[in-house]
């Protein structure tokens, strides 16, 4: 393995983390925000906030650790990106904003005030559609050299089916993870009533999710032919991860072993996500950029890697503090005992 | 829009970040080293005041981190968004410390969440204040490493350039340029300085507003003492950033002091203005004074803008915000040393409302004073981005779009300052101080009022 397939790896696994974590967080705060119309708060809010609470800072660090990772590994694609980004970048910076800051308001400031949780519910579910559009940008065709600057042409964008398929994927995906794992967290905060209401949630969202994902593939059949070629030699993963989305909805929709479905989710996401990743290399935008014209000086990468095997010596143990005292804490899941500043 | 245009507009958006930020992120760095010191003193002294000051910080702290978290997101998106070129640039040598800084970032919250919700879930409190470690270290380092950052801008290091490729690459030395010990100290000692004195205006206001609490007055002494200290150590350190800049940036020291002709036995120039043909007029001058900034030695000769063309002279304006910084951090430390001699004597006056006033402005003053400060540090480097080798001109993105971006977050920054003022006074009002200690008080059935 070369030092620009360590890099990308590495940066694809913050990337997978934040999907994951950002995908539970935002979902969590629109269907908070979604049970105040419906008045079903009663159920839901409680267990959501438990959650939510300890580790909303957390969420936001994967996505800081994945855009300053990849400049520092591929400072190439602050020209591109950065020159074109501008516009859709930003929106998803102030959506990022408003999400985190009225999250903390509403939580730590003034508890269960309404127009805050509709706020940071509503932007949470827009950040992934906003960050979104990157992953279009870089299927190629939507920028294009102009006296040797790119220039993004809003126009194609905005009407690609490409564009909207994978705004929908993202969308839907939220709400089904982060149902999902919900309906696991509520099961073992032996909370039936809001288990059964994320249960209905999930089985909801799965269907849309698989379409949609089914939809990006036919549309990149017409638009990106390298890409989607590139996706049929990876085909077992997809197989893998179909078969994994499958066993979630079954334990889900018998009631069985919520743990296993949120496990299985996990790895239908991984599956697909590392297989989309890998069918992509070695570009990072088609058809200008590639990893390895991208990619810093040896002494750069190589600093970089030190640093971060040295950061993960610190942060692995406390992440895994930080999940016994949250997430597997009996005692924690179950509300025994409020212990917040 | 002309690139002229965008270059502008990148610069007015990025520098409305960064005022806007640096409140949020000077508290941020400061204040968990508050509550430590106020967690610690209540634990040895088993005095239920102290313990509460350190939560009810602690409480709004989170508000604050909240948004030093979503605009400090902002503005690290925002380099590579409007400075794509500098970023190209910087990502192959001085990446390494942004990416400790995530690291950092990373380290203060987890264990910021879990120290806000362990309080009395361990037995021995003790263990409760070791989780605050993490959090105030990993606050500090990451001012540490994003300062390196901007040191390196002002003075770039670790590379060499040749036929327009980079080479040499160290980062390393990029990271250790000669500009790094004194921002970074400078940086760091000034957030604990800040968040002192905000703290003690609070507890101030607090005081002249009905409440004759002893709460609040052992708060206001602590963040008085705490803030006294640092603000020497400010002085000092700013003592020595003067010397760098002698010797490194000798054109930023000059315009900020105005001084045209390079001349041995330099006067400090203060305040003043300046006529057309940059004759100084109204100020108060010391003799010696640059000459022993510069170097220690009255008769050490100091380079004048003489030496520099024009266009790589910085705006001259420059000099009010250096004035204004130092004359507040001056400010500052004699009123925390009046008010502290003030207690040790028994001077009756410290405790009076007119002094108590003072204290109070004290704490926007010392914001304040941080802005000037940043505004010196990033206008003074004009016209580069990265010195002697990027203009922040070539730099700019050559998108159209900057001048609605500007607009819009213009009106985000609006609504995170209001909405966190709104929030942090909502939260203390519901829950005043009196009302909290009568509460523990019934709760653990011991005498904590």
């Amino acid at each position: 393995m070369n030092l620009e397939i360590l890099g990308i790896t590495v940066l694809w696994t913050f990337l997978f983390g934040y999907i994951m974590v950002g995908a539970i967080d935002f979902g969590a705060g629109f269907f908070n925000a979604y049970s105040l119309i419906t008045g079903k708060q009663r159920v839901l809010t409680k267990v959501i906030q438990r959650y939510l609470s300890p580790v909303w800072e957390i969420t936001n660090v994967f996505l800081v650790f994945f855009f300053v990772g990849i400049i520092g590994f591929f400072p190439k694609t602050a020209f591109y990106y950065g020159t074109t980004l501008l516009v859709p970048v930003s929106f998803g910076v102030i959506l990022l904003a408003i999400r985190g800051s009225y999250y903390a308001f509403e939580t730590y400031g003034s508890r269960g005030h309404k127009g805050y949780s509709f706020m940071y519910g509503l932007a949470g579910l827009l950040i992934p559609a906003s960050l979104s559009i990157v992953l279009t940008i870089s299927e190629g065709g939507f920028i294009e050299l102009v006296d040797g600057n790119p220039v993004l042409d809003y126009w194609k964008l905005f009407t690609s089916p490409l564009t909207w398929s994978i705004v929908v994927l993202s969308i839907s995906a939220t709400l089904y993870i982060s149902a999902v794992f919900l309906t696991w967290y509520a099961n073992k905060a032996r909370d039936t009533e809001a288990a059964g209401l994320l249960r209905r949630y999930a089985l909801t969202w799965s269907l849309p999710t698989m379409i949609a994902a089914g939809g990006i593939i036919y549309e990149l059949k017409k638009y990106q032919p390298e890409h989607y070629n590139n996706i049929q030699n990876f085909w077992p993963m997809f197989l893998i991860s179909f078969l994994l989305f499958v066993g979630t909805v079954f334990l889900l929709y018998t009631k069985r072993q919520y743990g296993w479905a949120f496990t299985m989710l996990a790895g239908q996401f991984a599956f697909a996500f590392y297989g989309y990743g890998a069918s992509h290399y070695p570009y990072l935008l088609y058809p200008y950029l590639t990893i390895y014209d991208s990619f810093t000086n040896p002494a750069m990468a190589i600093s970089l890697i030190v640093v971060f095997i040295l950061g993960l010596c610190l942060l692995i143990p406390s992440l895994i503090l930080v999940m016994r005292l949250f997430l597997f804490d009996k005692d924690y899941v179950r509300g025994k005992g409020d212990y917040h500043a | 829009m002309g690139n002229e245009e965008a270059v502008f507009f990148s610069r007015v958006l990025t520098e409305t970040t960064l005022s806007f930020h640096i409140i949020y992120a000077t508290i941020g760095v400061g204040v968990p080293l508050m509550i430590m010191i106020a967690q610690w003193v209540g634990i040895r002294k088993n005095d239920e005041h102290y313990i509460l000051l350190a939560r009810r910080w602690a409480r709004g702290f989170v508000i604050t981190v909240a948004v030093g978290v979503v605009t400090g997101t902002a503005i690290g998106l925002q380099l590579s968004l409007l400075w794509p070129n500098f970023m190209e640039l910087a990502g192959n040598v001085i990446a390494l410390p942004l990416f400790m800084e995530t690291f950092a970032f990373f380290f203060e919250a987890i264990f910021l969440g879990i120290y806000l919700y362990t309080w009395d879930r361990f037995e021995n409190q003790k263990k409760h204040l070791l989780l605050l470690i993490p959090v105030a270290l990993g606050a500090a380092f990451s001012a540490v490493f994003i300062t390196i950052v901007n040191a390196f801008m002002n003075a770039p290091r670790g590379f060499d350039i040749l036929n327009g490729e980079l080479v040499n690459i160290s980062p390393l030395l990029a990271m250790f340029n000669p500009a790094m010990p004194t921002k970074v100290a400078h940086v760091v000692v000034t957030a604990f300085m800040t968040a002192a004195f905000v703290l003690a205006a609070i507890a101030a206001f607090r005081l002249l507003r009905g409440s004759d609490h002893v709460y609040h007055k052992k708060a206001l002494f602590l963040t008085m003492k705490v803030g006294f200290i640092f603000s020497i150590g400010a002085a000092i350190i700013g003592d020595f950033s003067g010397k760098y800049l002698a010797e490194y940036q000798p054109e930023k020291l000059a315009a900020a002091e105005w001084h045209f002709e390079t001349t041995d036995k330099a006067e400090l120039i203060l305040m003043g203005v300046l006529t057309e043909d940059n004759e100084v007029k109204y100020a108060l001058k010391i003799p010696y004074g640059l000459s022993i900034l510069a170097a220690n030695n009255p008769f050490a000769e100091v380079t004048g803008l003489d030496q520099f063309p024009e266009d790589e002279v910085p705006p001259l304006y420059i000099h009010y915000l250096f004035n204004l910084m130092v004359f507040i951090g001056m400010w500052m430390s004699l009123l925390s040393a009046v008010f502290l001699l003030g207690q040790w004597r028994g001077w009756k006056f410290v405790a009076s409302k007119w002094f108590r006033w003072l204290i109070v402005l004290g704490g926007p003053l010392t914001m304040l004073a941080i802005e000037f400060g940043w505004w010196f540090a990033e206008v003074g480097r004009q016209p580069w981005i990265l010195r002697d080798i990027m203009k922040v001109s070539e730099a700019a993105t050559t998108s159209g779009q900057v001048d609605s971006m500007l607009i819009l977050f213009c009106l985000l920054y609006f609504v995170l300052g209001v909405g966190s003022i709104v929030v942090l006074r909502r939260m203390f009002r519901r829950n005043p101080v009196e009302k909290e200690l009568e509460d523990r008080h019934a709760m653990k059935g011991r005498d904590v009022r």
